[in-house]
Protein backbone atom coordinates (compact mmCIF):
# COMPACT_ATOMS: atom_id res chain seq x y z
CA UNK A 1 0.00 0.00 0.00
CA UNK A 2 1.12 3.46 -0.88
CA UNK A 3 1.04 7.34 -0.74
CA UNK A 4 1.02 8.63 -4.56
CA UNK A 5 2.16 11.60 -4.68
CA UNK A 6 1.80 13.65 -8.22
CA UNK A 7 5.04 15.87 -8.61
CA UNK A 8 4.32 18.95 -10.82
CA UNK A 9 6.86 20.00 -13.28
CA UNK A 10 7.09 23.12 -15.55
CA UNK A 11 9.11 22.48 -18.92
CA UNK A 12 10.82 19.92 -17.60
CA UNK A 13 11.25 21.52 -13.83
CA UNK A 14 10.26 20.63 -10.42
CA UNK A 15 8.11 23.26 -8.67
CA UNK A 16 8.39 24.01 -5.11
CA UNK A 17 4.73 23.36 -4.29
CA UNK A 18 5.46 19.69 -5.26
CA UNK A 19 8.49 19.72 -2.83
CA UNK A 20 5.77 20.34 0.08
CA UNK A 21 3.72 17.93 -1.50
CA UNK A 22 6.45 15.49 -1.29
CA UNK A 23 7.35 15.95 2.00
CA UNK A 24 3.67 16.11 3.33
CA UNK A 25 2.85 12.76 1.56
CA UNK A 26 5.91 11.09 2.58
CA UNK A 27 5.53 12.00 5.81
CA UNK A 28 2.06 10.68 6.08
CA UNK A 29 3.28 7.60 4.54
CA UNK A 30 5.38 7.36 7.61
CA UNK A 31 2.41 7.32 10.01
CA UNK A 32 0.34 4.94 8.21
CA UNK A 33 3.38 2.29 7.72
CA UNK A 34 2.97 2.93 3.89
CA UNK A 35 5.67 3.64 1.10
CA UNK A 36 6.04 6.96 -0.27
CA UNK A 37 5.76 7.13 -4.06
CA UNK A 38 5.74 9.82 -6.87
CA UNK A 39 4.02 9.96 -10.11
CA UNK A 40 6.02 12.69 -13.05
CA UNK A 41 4.15 13.05 -16.34
CA UNK A 42 6.06 14.34 -19.51
CA UNK A 43 9.29 15.40 -20.77
CA UNK A 44 11.95 16.36 -17.92
CA UNK A 45 15.21 18.29 -16.84
CA UNK A 46 15.78 17.75 -13.13
CA UNK A 47 17.57 15.55 -11.02
CA UNK A 48 14.43 12.51 -10.10
CA UNK A 49 16.87 10.39 -7.79
CA UNK A 50 17.60 13.47 -5.53
CA UNK A 51 14.21 13.80 -4.71
CA UNK A 52 14.44 10.98 -2.16
CA UNK A 53 15.54 13.35 -0.08
CA UNK A 54 12.08 14.45 0.86
CA UNK A 55 11.40 10.70 1.54
CA UNK A 56 9.93 9.50 -1.45
CA UNK A 57 11.10 6.02 -2.33
CA UNK A 58 9.90 5.36 -6.06
CA UNK A 59 8.82 7.65 -8.77
CA UNK A 60 7.25 6.37 -11.76
CA UNK A 61 7.79 8.60 -14.55
CA UNK A 62 5.52 8.36 -17.44
CA UNK A 63 8.02 10.34 -20.15
CA UNK A 64 5.82 10.76 -23.32
CA UNK A 65 6.03 14.22 -24.63
CA UNK A 66 2.59 14.00 -25.01
CA UNK A 67 2.12 14.68 -21.20
CA UNK A 68 3.77 17.74 -21.27
CA UNK A 69 0.63 19.65 -20.92
CA UNK A 70 -1.69 18.82 -18.23
CA UNK A 71 -5.07 17.80 -19.59
CA UNK A 72 -7.82 16.68 -17.53
CA UNK A 73 -9.01 13.61 -19.14
CA UNK A 74 -5.26 12.18 -20.04
CA UNK A 75 -3.90 12.51 -17.19
CA UNK A 76 -6.83 11.54 -15.07
CA UNK A 77 -6.06 7.70 -17.23
CA UNK A 78 -2.67 7.88 -16.45
CA UNK A 79 -2.79 9.13 -12.77
CA UNK A 80 -5.95 5.78 -12.19
CA UNK A 81 -3.31 3.26 -14.23
CA UNK A 82 -0.43 4.17 -11.54
CA UNK A 83 -3.04 4.26 -8.57
CA UNK A 84 -3.95 0.63 -9.94
CA UNK A 85 -0.59 -0.40 -10.67
CA UNK A 86 0.96 0.79 -7.33
CA UNK A 87 -2.17 0.07 -4.85
CA UNK A 88 -1.73 3.47 -3.42
CA UNK A 89 -4.57 4.10 -1.34
CA UNK A 90 -3.73 8.17 -0.74
CA UNK A 91 -3.05 10.10 -3.32
CA UNK A 92 -0.97 13.63 -3.23
CA UNK A 93 -1.53 17.05 -4.93
CA UNK A 94 -0.49 20.63 -4.70
CA UNK A 95 -3.73 22.98 -4.69
CA UNK A 96 -2.37 24.77 -7.55
CA UNK A 97 -3.89 24.97 -11.38
CA UNK A 98 -2.57 21.63 -11.91
CA UNK A 99 -4.31 20.08 -8.99
CA UNK A 100 -7.32 21.94 -9.22
CA UNK A 101 -7.42 21.02 -12.58
CA UNK A 102 -6.69 17.09 -12.38
CA UNK A 103 -7.17 15.91 -8.84
CA UNK A 104 -11.37 16.51 -9.20
CA UNK A 105 -11.82 14.20 -12.52
CA UNK A 106 -9.42 11.92 -10.75
CA UNK A 107 -11.72 11.78 -7.87
CA UNK A 108 -14.85 11.45 -9.74
CA UNK A 109 -12.92 8.79 -11.86
CA UNK A 110 -11.95 6.45 -8.85
CA UNK A 111 -14.95 7.11 -7.09
CA UNK A 112 -12.43 8.23 -4.09
CA UNK A 113 -13.29 10.97 -1.57
CA UNK A 114 -11.36 13.92 -2.82
CA UNK A 115 -10.19 17.30 0.28
CA UNK A 116 -9.26 20.22 -1.47
CA UNK A 117 -6.99 22.84 0.20
CA UNK A 118 -5.46 20.91 2.92
CA UNK A 119 -3.76 22.73 5.58
CA UNK A 120 -2.02 20.12 8.13
CA UNK A 121 -1.63 16.21 8.13
CA UNK A 122 -4.54 14.45 8.46
CA UNK A 123 -6.36 13.23 12.26
CA UNK A 124 -6.36 9.61 12.43
CA UNK A 125 -8.01 8.75 15.85
CA UNK A 126 -11.44 8.94 14.22
CA UNK A 127 -11.41 8.06 10.80
CA UNK A 128 -9.46 10.05 8.10
CA UNK A 129 -10.21 13.57 9.08
CA UNK A 130 -8.42 16.45 7.26
CA UNK A 131 -8.09 20.07 7.57
CA UNK A 132 -8.77 22.44 5.08
CA UNK A 133 -9.29 26.30 4.39
CA UNK A 134 -13.00 27.56 3.82
CA UNK A 135 -14.85 30.66 3.94
CA UNK A 136 -11.52 32.09 1.30
CA UNK A 137 -9.18 31.55 4.34
CA UNK A 138 -11.18 32.64 7.32
CA UNK A 139 -11.90 29.10 8.85
CA UNK A 140 -11.13 25.83 8.55
CA UNK A 141 -13.52 22.61 7.71
CA UNK A 142 -12.23 19.16 9.45
CA UNK A 143 -13.29 17.05 6.40
CA UNK A 144 -14.10 12.90 6.88
CA UNK A 145 -12.99 11.28 3.76
CA UNK A 146 -15.12 8.20 3.96
CA UNK A 147 -13.92 5.98 0.61
CA UNK A 148 -11.21 3.44 0.53
CA UNK A 149 -8.83 5.49 -1.56
CA UNK A 150 -8.40 9.27 -0.79
CA UNK A 151 -7.10 12.46 -2.83
CA UNK A 152 -5.68 15.59 -0.79
CA UNK A 153 -4.47 18.90 -2.45
CA UNK A 154 -2.38 20.60 -0.27
CA UNK A 155 -2.45 24.49 0.22
CA UNK A 156 0.56 26.47 -0.35
CA UNK A 157 3.01 27.10 2.17
CA UNK A 158 1.08 24.86 4.52
CA UNK A 159 3.67 22.16 5.17
CA UNK A 160 7.46 22.76 5.70
CA UNK A 161 9.40 21.69 2.66
CA UNK A 162 12.24 20.01 4.25
CA UNK A 163 15.08 17.63 3.53
CA UNK A 164 13.60 14.18 5.46
CA UNK A 165 17.35 12.40 4.53
CA UNK A 166 19.93 11.45 2.25
CA UNK A 167 18.21 8.12 0.07
CA UNK A 168 18.00 8.76 -3.36
CA UNK A 169 14.52 7.86 -4.74
CA UNK A 170 14.25 4.89 -7.50
CA UNK A 171 13.01 5.76 -11.16
CA UNK A 172 10.60 3.66 -12.49
CA UNK A 173 9.82 3.65 -16.10
CA UNK A 174 5.81 3.92 -16.20
CA UNK A 175 4.15 2.19 -19.50
CA UNK A 176 0.65 3.92 -19.65
CA UNK A 177 -1.58 4.08 -21.98
CA UNK A 178 -2.21 7.27 -23.21
CA UNK A 179 -5.13 8.40 -25.30
CA UNK A 180 -5.57 11.30 -27.47
CA UNK A 181 -6.16 14.59 -25.94
CA UNK A 182 -9.30 16.43 -27.19
CA UNK A 183 -7.78 19.71 -26.15
CA UNK A 184 -5.40 21.02 -28.75
CA UNK A 185 -2.92 23.50 -26.71
CA UNK A 186 -2.37 27.01 -29.63
CA UNK A 187 0.05 28.72 -27.26
CA UNK A 188 1.75 28.85 -23.91
CA UNK A 189 2.66 31.92 -22.34
CA UNK A 190 4.69 31.54 -19.20
CA UNK A 191 6.00 34.45 -17.15
CA UNK A 192 9.66 34.56 -17.80
CA UNK A 193 12.29 36.03 -15.47
CA UNK A 194 9.75 37.24 -12.79
CA UNK A 195 9.22 35.38 -9.87
CA UNK A 196 5.50 33.48 -9.89
CA UNK A 197 3.39 34.92 -7.34
CA UNK A 198 1.25 31.62 -6.33
CA UNK A 199 4.31 30.72 -5.45
CA UNK A 200 6.33 33.51 -4.22
CA UNK A 201 8.02 33.40 -0.70
CA UNK A 202 7.47 37.29 -0.47
CA UNK A 203 4.56 39.30 -1.93
CA UNK A 204 5.34 43.07 -2.18
CA UNK A 205 1.39 44.27 -3.09
CA UNK A 206 -0.05 48.11 -4.06
CA UNK A 207 -3.31 49.79 -3.96
CA UNK A 208 -5.32 52.55 -5.06
CA UNK A 209 -3.46 54.45 -2.71
CA UNK A 210 -0.46 54.37 -5.17
CA UNK A 211 -2.68 57.16 -7.03
CA UNK A 212 -1.18 55.55 -10.68
CA UNK A 213 0.42 53.05 -12.41
CA UNK A 214 3.58 55.08 -13.08
CA UNK A 215 4.12 54.73 -9.10
CA UNK A 216 4.87 51.14 -9.59
CA UNK A 217 8.66 51.76 -9.56
CA UNK A 218 9.08 51.45 -5.28
CA UNK A 219 7.01 48.44 -5.46
CA UNK A 220 9.25 46.87 -8.18
CA UNK A 221 12.65 47.81 -6.51
CA UNK A 222 11.71 46.57 -3.40
CA UNK A 223 10.32 43.26 -4.67
CA UNK A 224 13.23 42.97 -6.93
CA UNK A 225 15.45 43.42 -3.81
CA UNK A 226 13.17 40.97 -1.92
CA UNK A 227 13.51 38.72 -4.34
CA UNK A 228 9.52 39.17 -4.17
CA UNK A 229 6.55 38.91 -6.61
CA UNK A 230 4.51 42.10 -7.32
CA UNK A 231 0.87 41.94 -6.40
CA UNK A 232 -2.37 44.55 -6.15
CA UNK A 233 -6.04 45.31 -5.28
CA UNK A 234 -8.62 44.12 -7.58
CA UNK A 235 -9.22 48.42 -8.21
CA UNK A 236 -5.94 48.60 -9.64
CA UNK A 237 -6.22 45.41 -12.21
CA UNK A 238 -9.41 46.99 -12.98
CA UNK A 239 -7.77 50.61 -13.84
CA UNK A 240 -5.66 48.52 -16.02
CA UNK A 241 -2.54 49.81 -13.88
CA UNK A 242 -1.56 46.99 -13.32
CA UNK A 243 -1.95 42.89 -15.24
CA UNK A 244 -4.98 41.19 -14.15
CA UNK A 245 -3.10 38.26 -12.56
CA UNK A 246 -1.76 40.03 -10.04
CA UNK A 247 -4.91 40.69 -8.55
CA UNK A 248 -5.40 39.16 -4.95
CA UNK A 249 -8.24 38.42 -3.09
CA UNK A 250 -11.75 37.05 -2.85
CA UNK A 251 -12.35 37.29 -6.92
CA UNK A 252 -8.55 36.73 -7.39
CA UNK A 253 -5.57 34.54 -6.94
CA UNK A 254 -5.26 33.56 -3.23
CA UNK A 255 -1.46 33.30 -1.55
CA UNK A 256 -0.15 31.96 1.42
CA UNK A 257 3.62 33.88 1.63
CA UNK A 258 5.70 33.87 4.10
CA UNK A 259 5.72 37.81 4.23
CA UNK A 260 2.99 40.12 2.46
CA UNK A 261 3.57 43.83 2.25
CA UNK A 262 0.37 46.15 1.50
CA UNK A 263 1.18 49.62 0.29
CA UNK A 264 -1.56 51.64 0.16
CA UNK A 265 -4.67 49.53 0.22
CA UNK A 266 -7.30 49.57 3.08
CA UNK A 267 -7.51 45.77 3.44
CA UNK A 268 -11.25 45.58 2.17
CA UNK A 269 -12.32 42.31 3.62
CA UNK A 270 -12.33 40.90 0.12
CA UNK A 271 -8.98 41.74 0.01
CA UNK A 272 -7.83 39.82 3.03
CA UNK A 273 -9.88 36.70 1.73
CA UNK A 274 -7.08 36.50 -0.65
CA UNK A 275 -3.48 37.12 2.05
CA UNK A 276 -4.92 36.52 5.65
CA UNK A 277 -2.98 32.90 5.30
CA UNK A 278 0.46 35.18 5.17
CA UNK A 279 2.50 33.93 7.92
CA UNK A 280 4.12 37.70 8.39
CA UNK A 281 1.77 40.64 7.03
CA UNK A 282 2.95 44.24 6.80
CA UNK A 283 0.81 47.27 6.13
CA UNK A 284 1.57 50.60 4.90
CA UNK A 285 -1.32 53.10 4.64
CA UNK A 286 -1.52 56.49 5.99
CA UNK A 287 -4.79 56.35 7.74
CA UNK A 288 -4.40 54.94 10.93
CA UNK A 289 -8.18 53.43 10.87
CA UNK A 290 -7.44 51.24 7.88
CA UNK A 291 -8.54 48.12 8.33
CA UNK A 292 -5.94 45.99 7.05
CA UNK A 293 -3.80 47.26 10.45
CA UNK A 294 -6.29 44.71 12.28
CA UNK A 295 -4.79 41.81 10.27
CA UNK A 296 -1.62 42.78 10.68
CA UNK A 297 1.46 42.35 12.06
CA UNK A 298 3.55 44.87 11.33
CA UNK A 299 2.57 48.46 10.72
CA UNK A 300 3.70 52.10 9.82
CA UNK A 301 1.06 54.52 9.76
CA UNK A 302 2.53 57.15 7.01
CA UNK A 303 2.51 58.47 3.59
CA UNK A 304 4.05 55.43 1.06
CA UNK A 305 5.86 58.35 -0.99
CA UNK A 306 7.72 59.08 2.32
CA UNK A 307 7.88 55.91 4.15
CA UNK A 308 8.76 53.66 0.96
CA UNK A 309 12.00 54.72 -0.20
CA UNK A 310 13.31 55.11 3.04
CA UNK A 311 12.41 51.07 3.05
CA UNK A 312 14.39 50.37 0.27
CA UNK A 313 17.48 52.24 1.43
CA UNK A 314 17.20 50.06 4.90
CA UNK A 315 16.64 47.01 3.18
CA UNK A 316 19.71 47.99 0.57
CA UNK A 317 22.05 48.25 3.62
CA UNK A 318 20.56 44.91 5.29
CA UNK A 319 21.45 43.08 1.63
CA UNK A 320 25.01 44.66 1.24
CA UNK B 1 -26.16 25.18 -28.80
CA UNK B 2 -27.23 24.67 -25.41
CA UNK B 3 -25.51 25.67 -22.56
CA UNK B 4 -25.69 25.12 -18.78
CA UNK B 5 -24.73 27.23 -16.29
CA UNK B 6 -24.00 26.36 -12.54
CA UNK B 7 -25.03 28.50 -10.21
CA UNK B 8 -24.58 28.08 -6.33
CA UNK B 9 -25.79 30.26 -3.36
CA UNK B 10 -22.71 32.09 -1.08
CA UNK B 11 -22.85 34.22 1.98
CA UNK B 12 -22.28 37.74 1.07
CA UNK B 13 -18.79 38.49 0.65
CA UNK B 14 -18.85 40.73 4.00
CA UNK B 15 -20.56 38.48 6.08
CA UNK B 16 -19.68 37.82 9.43
CA UNK B 17 -18.14 34.19 9.17
CA UNK B 18 -19.37 32.25 12.64
CA UNK B 19 -20.43 28.63 13.45
CA UNK B 20 -23.09 27.38 15.87
CA UNK B 21 -24.14 23.85 17.00
CA UNK B 22 -21.09 22.98 18.52
CA UNK B 23 -19.19 24.60 15.29
CA UNK B 24 -20.67 21.83 13.11
CA UNK B 25 -22.80 24.60 11.15
CA UNK B 26 -22.34 27.80 9.72
CA UNK B 27 -24.30 30.78 11.53
CA UNK B 28 -26.57 31.97 8.79
CA UNK B 29 -28.85 34.42 10.80
CA UNK B 30 -28.48 37.78 9.24
CA UNK B 31 -26.21 36.28 6.56
CA UNK B 32 -27.29 37.79 3.53
CA UNK B 33 -27.48 35.54 0.27
CA UNK B 34 -25.63 36.64 -3.07
CA UNK B 35 -24.97 34.02 -6.03
CA UNK B 36 -21.14 32.71 -6.40
CA UNK B 37 -19.03 35.68 -7.59
CA UNK B 38 -17.58 33.22 -9.91
CA UNK B 39 -20.70 31.79 -10.90
CA UNK B 40 -22.03 35.10 -11.76
CA UNK B 41 -20.07 37.51 -12.72
CA UNK B 42 -17.64 35.16 -15.09
CA UNK B 43 -19.48 31.84 -15.69
CA UNK B 44 -23.04 33.65 -16.13
CA UNK B 45 -22.02 36.69 -17.76
CA UNK B 46 -20.02 35.28 -20.31
CA UNK B 47 -23.01 32.49 -21.36
CA UNK B 48 -25.28 35.45 -21.57
CA UNK B 49 -23.04 37.84 -23.84
CA UNK B 50 -23.34 33.91 -26.34
CA UNK B 51 -26.77 34.20 -26.17
CA UNK B 52 -26.68 37.52 -26.80
CA UNK B 53 -24.42 37.36 -29.82
CA UNK B 54 -26.26 34.12 -31.22
CA UNK B 55 -30.44 33.82 -30.19
CA UNK B 56 -30.38 30.40 -31.35
CA UNK B 57 -28.48 29.56 -28.01
CA UNK B 58 -30.37 27.94 -25.69
CA UNK B 59 -29.25 28.97 -22.05
CA UNK B 60 -30.52 27.14 -18.86
CA UNK B 61 -29.36 27.85 -15.08
CA UNK B 62 -28.78 24.71 -12.70
CA UNK B 63 -28.47 24.69 -9.27
CA UNK B 64 -28.41 22.08 -6.35
CA UNK B 65 -30.27 22.95 -3.44
CA UNK B 66 -33.67 23.84 -1.30
CA UNK B 67 -36.05 25.91 -1.75
CA UNK B 68 -33.98 28.86 0.37
CA UNK B 69 -32.08 29.19 -2.65
CA UNK B 70 -34.95 30.32 -4.70
CA UNK B 71 -34.34 33.74 -4.70
CA UNK B 72 -30.34 33.67 -5.47
CA UNK B 73 -31.73 31.61 -8.71
CA UNK B 74 -34.01 34.31 -9.50
CA UNK B 75 -31.43 36.78 -9.18
CA UNK B 76 -29.17 34.66 -11.83
CA UNK B 77 -32.22 34.65 -14.17
CA UNK B 78 -32.98 38.46 -13.97
CA UNK B 79 -29.51 38.58 -15.14
CA UNK B 80 -30.69 36.34 -18.44
CA UNK B 81 -31.34 32.88 -19.51
CA UNK B 82 -34.05 30.87 -20.66
CA UNK B 83 -34.70 29.04 -17.77
CA UNK B 84 -33.44 27.19 -14.54
CA UNK B 85 -33.55 23.68 -13.13
CA UNK B 86 -33.24 23.01 -9.48
CA UNK B 87 -32.49 20.04 -8.01
CA UNK B 88 -34.37 19.65 -4.66
CA UNK B 89 -31.57 18.33 -2.50
CA UNK B 90 -29.14 19.85 0.19
CA UNK B 91 -26.09 17.99 0.26
CA UNK B 92 -22.86 19.54 0.67
CA UNK B 93 -20.61 16.99 -1.40
CA UNK B 94 -19.04 17.95 -3.86
CA UNK B 95 -19.43 14.66 -5.60
CA UNK B 96 -22.99 14.47 -4.73
CA UNK B 97 -23.47 17.82 -6.50
CA UNK B 98 -21.56 16.76 -9.83
CA UNK B 99 -23.71 13.72 -9.69
CA UNK B 100 -26.60 15.28 -9.54
CA UNK B 101 -25.80 17.99 -12.30
CA UNK B 102 -23.95 15.23 -14.92
CA UNK B 103 -27.73 13.90 -14.45
CA UNK B 104 -28.97 17.09 -15.38
CA UNK B 105 -26.66 18.34 -18.14
CA UNK B 106 -26.92 14.35 -19.74
CA UNK B 107 -30.94 14.58 -19.83
CA UNK B 108 -30.75 18.04 -21.42
CA UNK B 109 -28.16 17.66 -24.23
CA UNK B 110 -26.07 20.74 -23.14
CA UNK B 111 -23.19 21.20 -25.08
CA UNK B 112 -21.32 23.52 -23.06
CA UNK B 113 -21.39 23.23 -19.04
CA UNK B 114 -19.84 26.39 -17.08
CA UNK B 115 -19.01 26.31 -13.31
CA UNK B 116 -17.55 29.26 -11.61
CA UNK B 117 -13.71 28.48 -10.30
CA UNK B 118 -14.81 27.77 -7.26
CA UNK B 119 -17.33 28.62 -4.48
CA UNK B 120 -16.42 31.27 -2.02
CA UNK B 121 -17.53 29.34 0.87
CA UNK B 122 -16.60 25.86 0.54
CA UNK B 123 -13.58 26.68 -2.00
CA UNK B 124 -14.15 23.33 -3.50
CA UNK B 125 -12.91 23.84 -7.17
CA UNK B 126 -13.79 20.35 -8.13
CA UNK B 127 -17.78 20.09 -8.77
CA UNK B 128 -16.39 21.36 -12.58
CA UNK B 129 -13.78 18.49 -12.73
CA UNK B 130 -16.30 15.86 -11.35
CA UNK B 131 -19.03 16.87 -13.97
CA UNK B 132 -16.58 16.28 -16.88
CA UNK B 133 -15.62 13.10 -15.45
CA UNK B 134 -18.84 11.93 -15.03
CA UNK B 135 -20.08 12.77 -18.39
CA UNK B 136 -16.71 11.90 -20.25
CA UNK B 137 -16.18 15.76 -21.10
CA UNK B 138 -13.33 17.30 -21.79
CA UNK B 139 -12.91 20.04 -18.89
CA UNK B 140 -10.70 23.36 -19.34
CA UNK B 141 -9.92 24.62 -15.39
CA UNK B 142 -9.51 28.19 -14.60
CA UNK B 143 -10.60 29.95 -17.96
CA UNK B 144 -9.99 33.82 -18.04
CA UNK B 145 -11.30 33.84 -21.86
CA UNK B 146 -14.13 31.98 -23.94
CA UNK B 147 -14.79 32.24 -27.54
CA UNK B 148 -16.87 30.22 -29.45
CA UNK B 149 -17.38 29.77 -33.43
CA UNK B 150 -19.88 26.87 -34.45
CA UNK B 151 -18.67 24.36 -32.26
CA UNK B 152 -14.78 24.85 -32.07
CA UNK B 153 -14.40 26.77 -28.56
CA UNK B 154 -10.97 28.61 -28.38
CA UNK B 155 -9.85 29.07 -24.54
CA UNK B 156 -7.14 30.60 -22.77
CA UNK B 157 -6.83 28.98 -19.42
CA UNK B 158 -4.43 29.47 -16.47
CA UNK B 159 -1.84 27.71 -16.12
CA UNK B 160 1.05 27.49 -13.15
CA UNK B 161 3.09 30.74 -13.93
CA UNK B 162 1.54 31.78 -17.33
CA UNK B 163 -1.73 31.21 -19.44
CA UNK B 164 -2.74 29.06 -22.44
CA UNK B 165 -4.56 29.27 -25.01
CA UNK B 166 -6.56 25.96 -26.43
CA UNK B 167 -9.13 24.71 -28.42
CA UNK B 168 -11.74 22.11 -27.82
CA UNK B 169 -14.96 20.83 -29.78
CA UNK B 170 -17.84 20.80 -27.77
CA UNK B 171 -19.30 19.38 -25.86
CA UNK B 172 -16.76 20.45 -23.12
CA UNK B 173 -17.03 21.52 -19.59
CA UNK B 174 -15.22 24.91 -18.87
CA UNK B 175 -14.33 26.54 -15.42
CA UNK B 176 -14.82 30.31 -15.23
CA UNK B 177 -12.84 32.67 -13.81
CA UNK B 178 -11.84 36.72 -13.70
CA UNK B 179 -11.20 37.65 -17.33
CA UNK B 180 -14.23 35.91 -18.75
CA UNK B 181 -16.27 38.55 -19.05
CA UNK B 182 -17.37 42.04 -16.57
CA UNK B 183 -19.86 41.99 -13.71
CA UNK B 184 -23.39 43.39 -14.59
CA UNK B 185 -26.20 44.63 -13.14
CA UNK B 186 -29.55 43.39 -13.14
CA UNK B 187 -31.86 46.30 -14.71
CA UNK B 188 -35.70 46.22 -14.23
CA UNK B 189 -36.77 44.60 -17.24
CA UNK B 190 -34.90 42.15 -16.54
CA UNK B 191 -35.71 41.45 -13.17
CA UNK B 192 -39.43 41.44 -14.59
CA UNK B 193 -39.12 39.13 -16.79
CA UNK B 194 -37.33 36.41 -14.40
CA UNK B 195 -40.88 36.52 -12.57
CA UNK B 196 -42.21 34.57 -15.30
CA UNK B 197 -39.19 32.54 -16.06
CA UNK B 198 -39.77 28.48 -15.82
CA UNK B 199 -38.17 26.82 -12.59
CA UNK B 200 -38.15 23.61 -12.32
CA UNK B 201 -37.79 21.54 -9.59
CA UNK B 202 -36.53 18.35 -10.26
CA UNK B 203 -35.91 15.39 -7.60
CA UNK B 204 -32.52 14.14 -6.80
CA UNK B 205 -31.15 10.71 -8.41
CA UNK B 206 -29.94 8.50 -6.25
CA UNK B 207 -26.02 9.38 -5.84
CA UNK B 208 -23.06 8.76 -3.08
CA UNK B 209 -21.31 11.32 -0.86
CA UNK B 210 -17.84 10.66 -0.53
CA UNK B 211 -16.81 13.14 2.31
CA UNK B 212 -18.56 14.82 5.35
CA UNK B 213 -18.03 17.71 7.26
CA UNK B 214 -16.97 17.22 10.90
CA UNK B 215 -16.71 20.67 12.01
CA UNK B 216 -15.52 24.18 11.70
CA UNK B 217 -12.62 26.24 13.48
CA UNK B 218 -11.75 29.70 13.46
CA UNK B 219 -8.12 30.49 13.01
CA UNK B 220 -6.70 31.82 15.89
CA UNK B 221 -6.74 35.66 16.24
CA UNK B 222 -3.87 37.93 15.28
CA UNK B 223 -1.80 39.13 18.41
CA UNK B 224 -2.47 42.54 17.23
CA UNK B 225 -0.03 44.86 15.12
CA UNK B 226 3.24 46.28 16.05
CA UNK B 227 3.65 49.96 14.94
CA UNK B 228 6.77 51.75 13.95
CA UNK B 229 6.93 55.24 13.36
CA UNK B 230 7.11 56.31 10.29
CA UNK B 231 10.60 58.32 10.56
CA UNK B 232 12.08 55.07 11.60
CA UNK B 233 11.69 52.43 9.59
CA UNK B 234 14.92 51.14 9.58
CA UNK B 235 13.53 49.33 12.99
CA UNK B 236 10.85 47.84 10.33
CA UNK B 237 13.57 46.67 8.19
CA UNK B 238 14.88 44.79 11.56
CA UNK B 239 12.19 43.35 12.66
CA UNK B 240 11.34 41.82 9.44
CA UNK B 241 15.00 40.09 9.71
CA UNK B 242 15.78 39.68 13.48
CA UNK B 243 12.19 38.93 14.84
CA UNK B 244 9.95 37.09 12.12
CA UNK B 245 13.05 35.77 10.12
CA UNK B 246 11.70 36.46 6.98
CA UNK B 247 13.95 38.54 4.94
C1 LIG C 1 -17.88 40.65 -4.35
C2 LIG C 1 -16.64 41.49 -4.25
C3 LIG C 1 -15.41 40.90 -4.49
C4 LIG C 1 -14.23 41.64 -4.39
N1 LIG C 1 -13.03 41.01 -4.60
C5 LIG C 1 -11.88 41.70 -4.37
C6 LIG C 1 -10.61 41.06 -4.51
O1 LIG C 1 -10.51 39.89 -4.89
N2 LIG C 1 -9.48 41.77 -4.24
C7 LIG C 1 -9.52 43.09 -3.85
O2 LIG C 1 -8.46 43.68 -3.62
N3 LIG C 1 -10.72 43.72 -3.75
C8 LIG C 1 -11.88 43.06 -4.01
N4 LIG C 1 -13.07 43.72 -3.89
C9 LIG C 1 -13.04 45.18 -3.68
C10 LIG C 1 -12.83 45.55 -2.21
O3 LIG C 1 -14.08 45.59 -1.56
C11 LIG C 1 -12.18 46.94 -2.11
O4 LIG C 1 -12.97 47.88 -2.79
C12 LIG C 1 -10.76 46.99 -2.67
O5 LIG C 1 -9.97 45.96 -2.12
C13 LIG C 1 -10.10 48.33 -2.35
O6 LIG C 1 -8.85 48.44 -2.97
P1 LIG C 1 -7.73 49.42 -2.37
O7 LIG C 1 -7.49 49.06 -0.97
O8 LIG C 1 -6.57 49.35 -3.32
O9 LIG C 1 -8.37 50.86 -2.54
P2 LIG C 1 -9.04 51.83 -1.47
O10 LIG C 1 -10.11 51.16 -0.71
O11 LIG C 1 -9.35 53.06 -2.21
O12 LIG C 1 -7.88 52.10 -0.43
C14 LIG C 1 -6.73 52.85 -0.69
C15 LIG C 1 -5.95 52.93 0.61
O13 LIG C 1 -4.75 53.62 0.37
C16 LIG C 1 -4.49 54.50 1.45
N5 LIG C 1 -3.65 55.59 0.94
C17 LIG C 1 -4.02 56.61 0.12
N6 LIG C 1 -2.94 57.37 -0.17
C18 LIG C 1 -1.89 56.84 0.48
C19 LIG C 1 -0.51 57.20 0.60
N7 LIG C 1 -0.01 58.25 -0.05
N8 LIG C 1 0.28 56.42 1.37
C20 LIG C 1 -0.21 55.33 2.02
N9 LIG C 1 -1.51 54.95 1.94
C21 LIG C 1 -2.33 55.70 1.19
C22 LIG C 1 -5.85 54.95 1.92
O14 LIG C 1 -5.79 55.35 3.28
C23 LIG C 1 -6.68 53.68 1.72
O15 LIG C 1 -6.68 52.88 2.88
C24 LIG C 1 -14.28 43.01 -4.04
C25 LIG C 1 -15.52 43.61 -3.82
C26 LIG C 1 -16.69 42.87 -3.92
C27 LIG C 1 -18.00 43.54 -3.64
N1 LIG D 1 -24.87 23.23 -5.18
C1 LIG D 1 -24.45 23.62 -6.40
N2 LIG D 1 -25.35 23.78 -7.41
C2 LIG D 1 -24.96 24.15 -8.66
N3 LIG D 1 -23.68 24.41 -8.96
C3 LIG D 1 -22.74 24.26 -8.01
C4 LIG D 1 -23.07 23.87 -6.68
N4 LIG D 1 -21.95 23.82 -5.96
C5 LIG D 1 -20.94 24.18 -6.79
N5 LIG D 1 -21.42 24.44 -8.03
C6 LIG D 1 -20.65 24.89 -9.21
O1 LIG D 1 -19.33 24.38 -9.14
C7 LIG D 1 -18.38 25.45 -9.00
C8 LIG D 1 -17.24 25.01 -8.11
O2 LIG D 1 -17.73 24.74 -6.83
P1 LIG D 1 -16.82 24.09 -5.69
O3 LIG D 1 -16.26 22.83 -6.25
O4 LIG D 1 -17.73 23.85 -4.53
O5 LIG D 1 -15.76 25.11 -5.38
C9 LIG D 1 -19.19 26.63 -8.50
O6 LIG D 1 -18.58 27.85 -8.87
C10 LIG D 1 -20.53 26.41 -9.20
O7 LIG D 1 -20.50 26.86 -10.55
Amino acid sequence: MSVLIFIDQSEGYIKKASVEALCYGSTLAKQLGMHAEGIVLGSLQDDLPALGQYGVEKIHHVSDPALDHPDAQVFTNVIAQAVQATGAKIIVFSNNADGKTIAPPLSAHLKAALVTGAVALPELANGFVVKKSVFSGKAFANIALNTEIKIITLNANSFPATVLGDATAEIIPFKATIDATKVKIISTNKVKGEVVLSEAEVVVSGGRGLKGPENWGMIEELAKLLGAATACSRPVADAHWRPHHEHVGQTGLAIAPNLYIAIGISGAIQHLAGVNRSKTIVVINKDPEAPFFKAADYGIVGDAFEVLPKIIEEVKKLKA
Amino acid sequence: MKILVCISKSPDTTSKIAFTDNNTQFATAGVQWIINPYDEWYALVRAIELKEKDSAVVLHLVTVAGADTEPVIRKALALGGDEAIRVNADSQDSFYIASQIAEIARQGGYDLVFTGKETIDYNGSSVGGMVAELLSFPYVALATHFELNGTTATITREIEGGEEVCEVSTPVVVSCQKGMAEARIPNMRGIMAARTKPLKVMEPVAADSLTSIVNFELPPAKAGVKLIPADNPGELVRLLHEEAKVI
